[in-house]
């Protein structure tokens, strides 16, 4: 049994905050870098360099890089040897999101009901999904979730009988339907299977894998660069305003799910795909 | 690039075309939802604004907080097709043009051209870059609203595209369609 004090993770989730808020990942830059480099499209090239430009002078002037500085997800995978001492770990990383967007002048953009729109001025609380597995660590996920992008996001429940056609035809309907609203280039997370929330929940979880890193199943990775390579013949391009560089990547998990369903969800992410963790 | 300044005059309006790349120098005013249902429903209700909607231009967005020593944070655009059901009253009360990202509804379209007004978009997602044009921050209405107010800007040579001109014509629908012509 270890013990994980409260505090930790308050502090843990408030530097994670920041983090991803001044700075996008690695492998995001390398990415947007590449797209550069293959968009023809002249008006395409000129958003790329912005973006870049966008990311590089944030990161030297830590600064936020969009002002949506989201809503918060957090995935908390809990090692069942552990034990949460001093309060309750959806308190404590609650406490840490008010604490960063306090500290930092990040955006406060969460209201406290959806009907009512009263503004929480702490961006808490957090969309939180803890998970138990096996050891005595705690890895904490963060994403700072926009909401352009996150308002495109779509759910298809197909019939089994629609099989990968459908699934294709479903994904490439919500990229072409979000258009240019999302801020493309854009990253795909595609999750297929399960239930209803299940789906959602996959495709959430697989925009933060690396970025140009390949499907452990092969199939499922030649129907990713199947899927990628149909997006960016949609001529959506940077922005919306033509060219070849609609999305980044394809990313697609896949969970069993019933005899008589297939559900779909895509959720769709913006370039500044912010994500960072730690491992207590 | 083409520099053009606010007020936005309907003579220089009409000259914009879809595609065109400008410096916009001047006064914007920032609005989102939140600010948009009341400013709608207290023009609906006659009041009088501290603000002059002639010839004006409306950014869409919600910056971030300033840091110490500077003016204001991140302040990129947000997607304007949310603000498309309060537009039309606003061009009719003289409104000259939009900034944000993203398409719009038929109505605001059509309403765009018989006011003769245009929507610009700015790069989504370069909200760090585009603060840097802002030279001054006022707040004007609904301090309540935070990152929602609306604040009155001053910018100096603020990247901007047509993207929807005073003739209808849609950056997001001949761009991705011209692109793929040429690729055949």
């Amino acid at each position: 049994m270890r013990v994980i004090h409260f505090e930790e993770v308050v502090t843990a989730v408030s530097d994670l905050c920041q983090q991803a808020n001044f700075q996008l990942p690695t492998d995001l830059k390398a990415a947007l870098r590449r797209a550069r480099r293959a968009e023809r499209s002249p008006i395409g090239q000129e958003v790329l360099d912005n973006l870049v430009e966008n990311a590089c002078l944030a990161e030297q002037r830590v600064a936020a890089l969009c002002q949506d500085t989201g809503m918060v997800v957090v995935f908390a995978d809990l090692g069942q040897d552990v034990h949460m001492q001093g309060g309750l770990l959806t308190d404590a990383i609650n406490e840490g999101v008010r604490l960063a967007y306090q500290a930092h002048p990040f955006r406060h953009s969460v209201v406290a009901d959806p009907l009512q729109r009263v503004n929480t001025g702490t961006n808490a609380p957090a969309i939180i999904h803890v998970r138990l597995c096996a050891g005595d660590k705690l890895k904490l996920l963060v994403a700072p979730k926009g909401f352009g992008s996150e308002n495109t996001s779509r759910l298809f429940m197909l019939k089994p009988a629609d099989g990968w056609p459908g699934v294709k035809a479903a994904v490439l309907q919500a990229v072409r339907d979000a258009g240019p609203n999302p801020c493309p280039p854009i990253i795909v997370g595609v999750g297929l299977g399960g239930t209803m929330e299940k789906a959602a929940l996959l495709a959430k979880e697989s925009l933060f894998r690396s970025i140009g890193s390949q499907h452990a199943d092969q199939a499922y990775a030649a129907l990713e660069q199947e899927l990628l390579q149909a997006i960016n013949q949609t001529g959506i391009g940077p922005a919306g305003l033509g060219g070849q560089q609609t999305a980044l990547a394809v990313h697609i998990a896949a969970y069993p799910t019933h005899i008589a369903g297939l559900p779909v969800a895509v959720n769709l992410q913006c370039h500044a795909c912010r994500h960072a963790e730690r491992v207590l | 690039m083409r520099k053009i300044v606010t007020p936005l005059t309907r003579q220089v309006r009409e000259t914009l075309r879809s595609g065109e790349r400008c410096l916009l120098t001047g006064q914007l005013y920032t609005a989102r939802d939140a600010a948009h249902e009341r400013l709608v429903q207290a023009l609906q209700a006659g009041e009088q604004l501290p603000i002059e909607l002639m010839d004006a231009v409306i950014y869409y967005v919600g910056p971030c907080r300033a840091r110490d020593g500077e003016i204001i944070g991140a302040a990129g655009p947000t997607t304007s097709g949310r603000m498309d059901q309060f537009t039309p009253l606003l061009l009719q009360l003289g409104l000259g043009a939009t900034i944000g990202k993203g398409r719009r509804s038929r109505e605001v379209v059509e309403a765009m051209r018989h006011y003769k007004a245009v929507y610009f978009a700015a790069t989504g997602g370069a909200g760090a870059l585009l603060a840097q044009r802002i030279r001054s921050v006022d707040l004007v209405l609904y301090p309540d609203l935070g990152p929602e107010a609306v604040y009155k800007l001053h910018v100096e040579d603020f990247p901007v595209i047509v993207a929807i001109d005073s003739e209808g014509n849609d950056i997001y629908e001949f761009g991705p369609r011209e692109w793929l012509d040429k690729q055949e």
